[in-house]
C-alpha cells in the first residue's frame, strides 16, 4: 500500500482527478485550498440545483478520498506553514500558471534543492514552456488544439465538443503516472523529480489512426457525424443507429473480428425471422470493409436497422451477451446506475454526506486488486474540514488556529 | 539493441495484448525502459497488423501505419500458442517475468493455463494485470470488446451533438482505449512497489467500462440528485458566452473560442475592434449574454469569417481571451507547442522507412521517456529473447522453431 506517502494538492479541476488516482492507490491526499474554499467549488452542476461551494458536484466526483485544509500561501505566515507541509510530504501537486508559485518563492526549483525526494506534478494548459506556455485556456480551446474536437461532428456542420470537460482528466490521470513512475524511480535513486504535464498533449496523445492514416495516404480523416470516418472512401459506414427507445452504436466491420460479431447477429436476427438471405448467405470471412459497394452496404444496413428499431436498448445488450455480439447500446444514466455487470460486480458504492443528509451512489473502484483496497472510502472535504489534524500535526495548537483564521491564513 | 536506460529499466513485462489498449498501457513501462515483450503468431495477428493504411498501399503484416504508430519500444516474440510445444516456452516467459499483462476477451488466457492461480505457481510474486472492455468476471465478461462500443456503453455520446438531434460518436473512435492505460499503469507501478518491499504479487484486473465512467461521472451525479438524464448541448457551455467552434477563412477552417468573464468580453471588443459591442446592454454579462447567444454567436462568426483560424488564435490570445484552432491532423503535427513537447518520436523502420511513431504524453524532469527502438516486425525478437533472455540453448531453440512453435 501507498498510505505511507503524503500528496499536498493545490490543483483546480485542471488537476483534481491526479490526487483522485494517488488517492485511490492509498496515498493520503490533502486538498490545499485558499481560505473559503477554492474556486474550482464554483463549478457546476450543484447537489440541489443551487451554486454553492459545498455542493458542486463536480467537485464531489474528483476529490472523494482527499482530505482538505485552507491555506494562503500568499502571506508569509502563511507561507511558514506550507513550507513546513512541504517538508513532510512526498508529492506536491498544482495547476497554477507557470511560473506562479515560483514568483511566490514556493516553486519546484526552491523545493527540491532543500528536499531532494519531492515529487512535483505540474498540471498546465500546454506545458511549462513552448510558445503557447501563457495562453489561455478553456476545455473547448484545448480539446481544438489537441486534433480530437476537429474529428467529431456531423460531415456538413461545425466540429462539436464533448461538454463534459476532458482535457483535464487525461491530463491530470497522466499526472498521476507521471507521479508513479517518479516514485519507483525515487525508491531506487533517492531524488524526486518534476513531472510537467501540458493539457494539450495529454488530450493529443490519442488520435485513434489519424496520424498514420495522414502521413501514408495524405487524408485528414474529417467529422463523420453518427458514420464512421476513415475506412472506405466510397461506402458510408453507420456507426449510430435508432432503436426502439434510444440509439445503438455499431460498426459494421471486416476481418476475423467483424466476422464473428456479424454472423452471431445474423443468426440472431434470424431466429426472429429478421435476417435476409443475402445476409445469411454473406461470407463474413472475406468481407472487407474498404473495398465494398454501396448496394452492398445498403443490404447490409437495412434489415439490420430494422432488426434494431424493434429492440429496446436493455433487449440489446440483454441479448448481446450471451451470443457475444458487440454492440453497444447508448447507456443513460439511468441504465449505468442499474446496469447488470456493474452491480454484479459490486461497482457502486455510497458515500455518506451528512450535512446534506444523504448517501449518494459512486463508482467504488475504477481498478480491482487482489490483495490492496483501491476503492472509494469517504466523501470530497468540506471548506477547511481538516485543519485542525492537519496542522496539529505540525505542532500548532488549537489558539494558534484560531488567530490564523482570524488572520486569514486558513 | 540499443540499451534501455529509464526508470523501469531491468524491469521485464510479458504482453499477451492486442489492438490499440494493449501497446498504449505497455507504452509506458516501455518507453521507460522496460524490457517489454510482446507475444504475438502470424497464425492470428493482431488486427492493429492487418488494418490500413499501410505502407505504399500494400498489405503486409510489418506495413500498417496504425500499428508501427502504436508500438515503439516494444519487442515481438513469435509464439503460436495452440502448438503442443507453446507451453514449454511460455512457462519460461513466466518464470522471466515480473508483470503479466493480457488484454484479450477473457477465457482465452484461461484457455491457454495462463490464470492468476497457474502464473502464481510458476512465478509466486508475479504481478498480473488484466484489462478487459467489462472485466475478467462477472455477467459480461464473455462480450468482446471495442472501444468504438464501449464509448456508448459508458454514456459519453449523451454529451456529444445538438439540442434534438442524435448522439454523435467521438470523433477520434474507440475513446475508452486511452482512458484505461493510465489508471492501469498507476495500480501497476503501485503494485511492483509493494512487491519489491514485501515480496508479495498481486492480481489487478481492469474493467474499461467501470475505469471510463469516471470521464462523466459529474453527470451520472447530477441525475442521482435531479433525476434529469444530461441534455445535448452542442457547443454552448453553461457558465461561458460567447462559447463554440466558429468558422474562419478557409475550407473547413475553425477556431474555438470561450469568453467566460465579462472582462475577457470586453478584451474580446476590444480587440476585435467592436467598441459598440462592449457598450451594448445585451451582452454586458454572462447572464445576457447566454440569453442572446443566438445573435452573439451570429456576430462572432462575421468576425472569425475574415480571418484565418490562426489569426483569431493569435489576436484572442494576446488579449487574454481563450482561443484556439481547430486543429485537423496536418495542424496537429506541425503544432509548435506540440513539437516542442516531442509527442511524436520519427523513427526508421525496417519496412516503414522513417515513420512517425507515437511517443510519451508528459514529461519527467530526471528520467525523460525516450525512444529506444521502432515498433518491432512480427516475431523481430524470438530469437534473441529465447536465448539471450530465457537463457535456451541454440539445440533448445533450433528444435523448437524447426518444430514451428515460433510462427
Amino acid at each position: 500500500m501507498l498510505n505511507h506517502l503524503r500528496a499536498l494538492d493545490l490543483t483546480d479541476d485542471r488537476g483534481f482527478l491526479c490526487g483522485k488516482i494517488l488517492a485511490d492507490l492509498g496515498v493520503n491526499v490533502i486538498k490545499v485550498e485558499k481560505p473559503g474554499g477554492d474556486p474550482s467549488r464554483n463549478i457546476g452542476p450543484f447537489w440541489g440545483g443551487v451554486p454553492d461551494p459545498e455542493k458542486s458536484l463536480y467537485w464531489f466526483a474528483y476529490n472523494s478520498n482527499k482530505k482538505g485544509v485552507t491555506l494562503d500561501i500568499e502571506k508569509a505566515r502563511g507561507q511558514e506553514i506550507f513550507k513546513k507541509l512541504v517538508a513532510a510530504a512526498d508529492f506536491v501537486l498544482e495547476s497554477f500558471p507557470p511560473d506562479y508559485l515560483d514568483r511566490l518563492g514556493l516553486g519546484y526549483d526552491y523545493f527540491h534543492k532543500i528536499h531532494k525526494r519531492l515529487i512535483w506534478a505540474t498540471i498546465t494548459p500546454f506545458g511549462l514552456d513552448g510558445p503557447y506556455r501563457d495562453f489561455r485556456d478553456s476545455d473547448i480551446v484545448i480539446m481544438g488544439l489537441s486534433g480530437t474536437l476537429y474529428q467529431t461532428g456531423e460531415t456538413d456542420g461545425p466540429p462539436v465538443h464533448i461538454s463534459m470537460p476532458q482535457a483535464c482528466l487525461h491530463a491530470a490521470a497522466d499526472a498521476a503516472v507521471g507521479c508513479m513512475v517518479a516514485y519507483y524511480s525515487r525508491e531506487s535513486t533517492g531524488l524526486g523529480q518534476h513531472v510537467d504535464v501540458s493539457m494539450q498533449q495529454s488530450a493529443a496523445w490519442f488520435q485513434a489512426n489519424a496520424i498514420p492514416t495522414y502521413e501514408l495516404n495524405g487524408t485528414i480523416l474529417k467529422r463523420a457525424g453518427a458514420f464512421r470516418a476513415g475506412m472506405s472512401t466510397q461506402v458510408a459506414q453507420r456507426q449510430v443507429w435508432r432503436c426502439k427507445d434510444g440509439y445503438v452504436f455499431f460498426n459494421v466491420i471486416g476481418g476475423r473480428t467483424g466476422a464473428k460479431t456479424l454472423s452471431a447477429l445474423v443468426a440472431w436476427m434470424d431466429e426472429e425471422h429478421l435476417a435476409t438471405d443475402f445476409l445469411l448467405h454473406l461470407d463474413w470471412d472475406n468481407f472487407d470493409m474498404f473495398t465494398i459497394t454501396q448496394d452492398i452496404m445498403d443490404k447490409i444496413s437495412g434489415p439490420v436497422g430494422d432488426f434494431f428499431l424493434r429492440h429496446t436498448r436493455k433487449d440489446l445488450l440483454q441479448g448481446a451477451v450471451p451470443r457475444g455480439v458487440s454492440i453497444g447500446p447508448l447507456s443513460s444514466m439511468r441504465d449505468l446506475l442499474d446496469d447488470e455487470c456493474l452491480n454484479a460486480r459490486d461497482y457502486w458504492t455510497q458515500l455518506e454526506h451528512p450535512e446534506l443528509g444523504v448517501s449518494i451512489t459512486y463508482p467504488k473502484e475504477y481498478i480491482r486488486s487482489s490483495l490492496m483496497d483501491f476503492s472509494t472510502r469517504f466523501r470530497a472535504p468540506l471548506v477547511g474540514e481538516h485543519n485542525a489534524e492537519v496542522y496539529e500535526e505540525l505542532g500548532l495548537s488549537a489558539n494558534d488556529l484560531k488567530s490564523l483564521h482570524k488572520d486569514g491564513i486558513i | 539493441m540499443q540499451k534501455r536506460e529509464g526508470v523501469f529499466s531491468g524491469l521485464k513485462v510479458l504482453a499477451f495484448a492486442w489492438a490499440v489498449v494493449g501497446p498504449l498501457t505497455m507504452k509506458f513501462f516501455a518507453d521507460h525502459g522496460a524490457t517489454v515483450i510482446r507475444v504475438e503468431t502470424s497464425r492470428r495477428p493482431c488486427t492493429m497488423r492487418s488494418s490500413a493504411p499501410y505502407k505504399d498501399n500494400r498489405p503486409g503484416l510489418n506495413r500498417g501505419g496504425y500499428f508501427t504508430y502504436y508500438n515503439a519500444n516494444i519487442l515481438s516474440l513469435a509464439l503460436n500458442m495452440n502448438h503442443p510445444r507453446a507451453p514449454e516456452v511460455t512457462r519460461r516467459l513466466v518464470a522471466w517475468c515480473d508483470v503479466f499483462f493480457e488484454n484479450y476477451t477473457p477465457g482465452v488466457i484461461e484457455k491457454w493455463g495462463l490464470d492468476y492461480e497457474s502464473l502464481k505457481k510458476i512465478k509466486p510474486d508475479i504481478v498480473m494485470l488484466r484489462q478487459s472492455g467489462y472485466g475478467s468476471w462477472g455477467p459480461y465478461k464473455n462480450l468482446p470488446a471495442f472501444g468504438m462500443v464501449l464509448v456508448p456503453i459508458v454514456g459519453l455520446p449523451n454529451f456529444i451533438g445538438w439540442p434534438g438531434k442524435e448522439p454523435l460518436p467521438v470523433g477520434v473512435s474507440a475513446y475508452t482505449d486511452c482512458i484505461s492505460p493510465r489508471f492501469a499503469v498507476a495500480a501497476t507501478i503501485a503494485a511492483l512497489d509493494h512487491r519489491n518491499k514485501t515480496g508479495e504479487g498481486q492480481l489487478l484486473d481492469l474493467s474499461q467500462f467501470e475505469t471510463s465512467i469516471s470521464f462523466i461521472l459529474p453527470g451520472l451525479l447530477e441525475y442521482e440528485n435531479t433525476g434529469k438524464e444530461p441534455e445535448r448541448i452542442g457547443n454552448s457551455s453553461p457558465s461561458a458566452a460567447p462559447h463554440g467552434v466558429y468558422p474562419c477563412k478557409g475550407d473547413d477552417r475553425w477556431c474555438a473560442i470561450a469568453v467566460a468573464t465579462d472582462e475577457e468580453w470586453q478584451s474580446f471588443c476590444r480587440v476585435t475592434s467592436r467598441p459598440a459591442l462592449a457598450q451594448d446592454p445585451r451582452f454586458a454579462t454572462l447572464e445576457v449574454r447566454k440569453k442572446n447567444e443566438d445573435e452573439l454567436n451570429r456576430i462572432v462568426n462575421e468576425w472569425t469569417l475574415n480571418h484565418t483560424p490562426e489569426e483569431v488564435m493569435n489576436i484572442l490570445q494576446n488579449a487574454g481571451v481563450p482561443a484556439g484552432i481547430v486543429s485537423n491532423t496536418a495542424d496537429v503535427l506541425k503544432d509548435p507547442q506540440l513539437r516542442r513537447r516531442n509527442i511524436f518520436w520519427p523513427m526508421s523502420h525496417a519496412e516503414m522507412g522513417d515513420f512517425t511513431h507515437l511517443g510519451q504524453s508528459f514529461r519527467l524532469s530526471g528520467t525523460p521517456a525516450r525512444p529506444y527502438s521502432p515498433a518491432p516486425l512480427l516475431g523481430e525478437h524470438t530469437e534473441q529473447v529465447c536465448t539471450e533472455m530465457l537463457g535456451m540453448t541454440d539445440d533448445e531453440f533450433i528444435s523448437l522453431m524447426q518444430e514451428g512453435v515460433f510462427e
